[in-house]
């Protein structure tokens, strides 16, 4: 934006001040803008993805040869349990739909916050306090020791006495809470924030594949919240949703969780199709082939999701044509994932791509994500399923899925983004360098599980006997989590440096399409000074459309500058509908979660009446956040 | 220490093979000494054929996006419309060609292989039980009890008849079939029948706590005759009464000896312990100097498991260390 005008000017200034916030420590703990929100989540997971990695490390040297002794029983079941947790629920699913989702949505969709702000500083405190509270377990040495999926009985208190899983559960239920808030927050803003013109088939794919993360988190959570409140009422209470002697059923919980749990591996990878989609155009400097194709398969892969769950238990024994059934949808779901590889090689190779950092990590994406996509086929297979399950071929297929297919695509995306946020660039070469270390980190990690797993080598298991054939495979796969780890740093690293010592970046370093890079770097409080016009999917690429935005600007068109408000649109057409007042920061939102963290350690500690009194604390907190609401127009 | 040996089995070379070659111990999943095992290895290396080659398509394309970066068409020369038309080819027209044929192939016609057997179409049925961390074993139709070590005759349809006396379980030997897991409430059946004579093991495959790294099981596949004289004699009480130390330490609260006063159920049988060749679900071989061991310091040599240390003397250890050996 070069030279502004006076009344642009003063314009700006009242944006300027409308959407300012606190300053200091007391701004962030009360913010509502979708930015620093999204900040926030991305540096909590970021502490989160440091504990689950380390927690892996420490599994990975215990298993580093036959026998090894640096870690016990205990707590290597400790480790392990709270591996899978925190980097599915307290990493990925927040690192994706809190960070990303939060940051970008609302610039590549023209609007000015999310839907709700405060109910989105809401999702984000009480994740912040869930997973302090699970943490905190290990205080007191009793972490979730159960596995992620705790299967009952072992879980039940006659085998697993502790607080251990009463952690997990609550802790789960508690870290569900926000996650339904944050989904249903991002449903709404995809359908009503999106910038006037920018019908379905304009929004950018990460949107779309935002939106199918979102409706599937939102529609899995509640079976695994329902599983969780029958383990700690069998627990706490001495009810028998799982006890067959009294007519319940372990299966219930497997089914349960699984109906939550296959969805979830779409939740992760979801948006990591979104951060692909985003990337590829960019840097191959052309449009997504088959965009509406690629809409869809995002779309679809979260609907096919919801009918594959029993195949994580081909071996429990349950009929054949049940098993037949989910085999065949299993198979179903691989093709919108052929379509989206496919899209995304046709898209590079009739572009003029230029291979730096972001698309390199994509093409890493690209080629883990077809490697456990292919031995994902192998568990549609049902008898090689029953073979393969629960063996460390299932752990080197899910983690060429969860870290090289959902993982690569969020560190490409971190490059990427991050002149955006920051306003500086990253340093190219030491980017290019930690993509090839982390490459072959995880290959090397990953890949020898293959066969060691078909070499009968079963999962969850602390140690294994000499002899086996498993000790040169298991300590490749060790070297390689350390080699892993150096590339993770050196991304840290790039990250901190450029942060303070990076070149400026300008507003669109990578000429990206979408709407975010229409936007200074890092973007104003209200995003963007005047709401843009979209008449196509890559709307940053139709110059006259943004050469007419500053017009609109100096027309005092959409600018909204009398009020704290966002346009509001239809949900198909994009129509501009109404505008929006939108609410301004408020300590509500935290003190809600504090309450309700108070509340869940008090059951925990199974003192129901005070956490009744928490409970209700928060609910009054609930009722005070609406009374604050801005009064004027 | 570990009774779990090594022996090199050759493979059909091939891709993974050449990783897989002689580093084999004797629960290698592609190594297959039973029909079904055999039809499992089979859809293996199936889709491990056809994957390959797509994965070589797959890396084959990004390397030629690299290659042909300064060009702005297809190799073949197309534009938008022929992408368009590869995506839907290649993503959506041929995956559906392989998949439907997979599904045939596997899921209809080769899963009659792994599937349960059905009642009465077996010559043998053994009941296993899993428990935390050992596997009881029961010979249906006689009253021959034994642990961990499951004896069976080659070329014969066995039925294994899966339980559980705690938690969830996973009975599996990887070179002779699927595995089949252990549900409270619930029996399984899956089948066994090795073709060739040999010992087979496996390890319990459902997290089932603090030792299921160490619960293991062995298959001895043996010729009819040499296992109808092993069922014979496990199916023997013991004659002879065991020292006052099985009594008064607090073995017999615990343990079976078939013919003695003896008749705990909370761990192993213990009647033919002698002919067991490992204990502790194969933690140990069954030497006197690691019988010795475990009587001393069970929780020493497996953290977890349910043997509470007995603060033995060692004169008690080895009393009780002779007469578990005199077990034949």
């Amino acid at each position: 934006m070069a030279v502004a005008s006076p009344p642009v000017r003063r314009r700006i200034d009242r944006l300027e001040r409308i959407w300012a916030e606190r300053p200091g420590v007391l701004g962030w703990l009360t913010t509502v803008d979708h930015k620093r929100i999204g900040l926030l989540y991305f540096w909590t997971t970021l502490v989160f993805f440091a504990a689950g990695g380390a927690e892996a490390l420490a599994m990975r040297t215990q298993l580093s040869q036959p026998e090894e002794k640096a870690i016990g029983p205990a707590t290597y079941d400790q480790l392990m349990t709270m591996h899978g947790v925190t980097m599915i629920f307290f990493f990925i699913i927040p690192m994706t739909t809190g960070a990303f989702g939060n940051y970008l949505v609302p610039l590549m969709i023209g609007a000015r916050d999310m839907a709700f702000p405060r109910v989105n500083a809401l999702s984000y405190w009480i994740f912040l306090g869930s997973g302090i509270f699970i943490y905190s377990s290990f205080l007191i040495h009793s972490a979730p020791d159960a596995g992620w999926f705790d299967y009952v009985p072992l879980a039940l208190k006659r085998y697993d006495g502790g607080l251990n899983i009463d952690f997990y559960a609550l802790g789960l239920i508690f870290n569900a809470v926000s996650s339904t808030v944050a989904s249903v927050n991002m449903i709404v803003t995809i359908f009503r924030l999106r910038a006037p013109g920018m019908s379905w088939n304009r929004m950018p794919l990460f949107c779309f594949a935002m939106l199918a993360a979102s409706l599937s988190l939102l529609l899995a959570l509640p079976a695994l919240v329902l599983d969780c409140v029958f383990l700690e009422l069998q627990r706490k209470v001495g009810f028998h949703f799982f006890d067959v002697a009294h007519g319940g059923s372990p299966l219930l919980w497997q089914h349960l969780f699984w109906f939550f749990g296959h969805p979830e591996v779409y939740i992760i990878v979801l948006p990591a199709f979104g951060i692909a989609t985003s990337i590829i155009p960019t840097f191959a400097r052309r449009k997504m082939v088959a965009f509406p194709l690629v809409a869809m398969a995002e779309l679809l892969v979260a609907f096919i999701g919801f009918g594959v769950w029993a195949h994580h238990m081909f071996a429990t024994g349950i009929s054949s044509s049940v098993l037949v059934l989910f085999g065949a949808a299993s198979m179903m779901v691989v093709i919108p994932s052929t379509i989206q590889v496919y899209a995304w090689l046709v898209t590079v190779n009739l572009g003029t791509p230029i291979f730096r950092a972001p698309l390199l990590f994509i093409g890493g994406f690209i080629t883990f994500f077809v490697l456990g996509g292919l031995s994902g086929i192998m568990f549609a297979a049902i008898p090689l399923d029953q073979a393969t399950t629960d063996t460390y071929f299932v752990v080197a297929h899910f983690h060429f899925i969860i870290f090289g297919a959902a993982v690569f695509p969020l560190l490409g995306g971190i490059y990427y983004w991050f002149p955006k946020v920051t306003g500086r660039m990253y340093d190219e070469r030491l980017a290019i360098a930690s993509f090839w270390v982390t490459f072959v980190g995880t290959a090397l990690t990953f890949f020898p599980m293959h066969i060691v797993g078909l070499l009968g080598m079963t999962r969850r298991v602390y140690t294994y006997q000499h002899g086996l054939g498993w000790g040169i495979y298991n300590l490749l796969e060790t070297i390689g989590g350390y080699i892993l780890a150096a590339g993770l740093l050196m991304i840290a690293g790039n990250i901190a440096w450029s942060m303070r010592r990076g070149i400026p970046s300008g507003r669109d370093p990578f000429n990206g399409g979408t709407l975010e890079w229409a936007t200074s770097s890092p973007p104003p409080h209200y995003n963007f000074a005047v709401i843009p016009t979209v008449r196509s999917a890559y709307p940053n690429w139709d110059e006259e459309d943004r050469e007419n935005d500053l017009l609109r600007l100096e027309d005092d068109e959409l600018v909204l500058s009398t009020g704290h408000e966002t346009p509001l649109s239809t949900v198909n057409d994009a129509a501009l509908d109404r505008v929006a007042e939108m609410p301004p920061e408020s300590p509500w939102p935290i003190v809600v979660a504090f309450a309700v963290s108070i509340a869940f350690a008090l059951v925990l500690t199974t003192h129901y009446v005070a956490a009744a009194a928490f409970f209700a604390a928060a609910v009054a907190a609930v009722g005070a956040w609406n009374l604050n609401e801005p009064e004027e127009a | 220490m570990t009774p779990l040996s090594r022996h090199g089995r050759l493979l059909p070379a091939l891709g993974l093979v050449v990783l897989l070659a002689g580093c084999g111990g004797n629960e290698n999943t592609l190594d297959p000494h039973s029909r079904a095992e055999g039809k499992i290895t089979q859809i293996f290396w199936v889709v491990f054929g056809f994957s390959a080659f797509g994965f070589g398509v797959v890396v084959f394309l990004l390397f030629l996006g690299w290659w042909r970066r300064s060009k702005e068409t297809l190799p073949f020369g197309g534009g938008e419309k022929a992408a368009t038309g590869l995506v839907v080819g290649a993503g959506v027209a041929l995956p559906i060609v392989l998949l439907v044929a997979l599904f045939v192939y596997a899921d209809l016609f080769a899963m009659k292989a792994t599937g349960a057997p059905p009642r009465g179409s077996a010559q043998l049925t053994i009941d296993v039980t899993g428990h935390q961390f050992w596997w009881e074993v029961r010979y249906e139709g006689t009253s021959a009890v034994t642990a961990n070590e499951i004896h069976v005759p080659t070329n014969t349809r066995v039925a294994i008849v899966t339980h559980t006396a705690d938690v969830i379980h996973s009975f599996w030997i990887p070179e002779l079939n699927r595995k089949m897991d252990m549900i409270p409430g619930q029996s399984n059946r899956v089948l066994i029948d090795a073709t060739k004579p040999g010992v087979y093991a496996g390890h319990c495959a459902e997290f089932c706590g603090l030792q299921h790294a160490h619960m293991v099981v062995l298959v001895f596949a043996q010729p009819r005759a040499a296992f109808d004289r092993w069922l014979a004699r496990e199916s023997k009480p013991v004659s002879g009464s065991p020292p006052p130390e099985f009594t008064t330490k607090g073995c017999a609260d615990c343990h079976q000896v078939r013919g003695t006063q003896a008749k705990g159920h909370v761990g192993p049988d213990l009647t033919h312990f002698a002919s067991r060749t490992t204990l502790g679900a194969a933690r140990l071989t069954n030497t006197r100097t690691n019988v010795a061991e475990w009587l001393r310091d069970p929780q020493g040599v497996k953290p977890g498991n349910k043997m509470p240390d007995l603060g033995l003397s060692n004169a008690d250890v080895q009393t009780l260390t002779s007469y578990l050996e005199s077990l034949r």
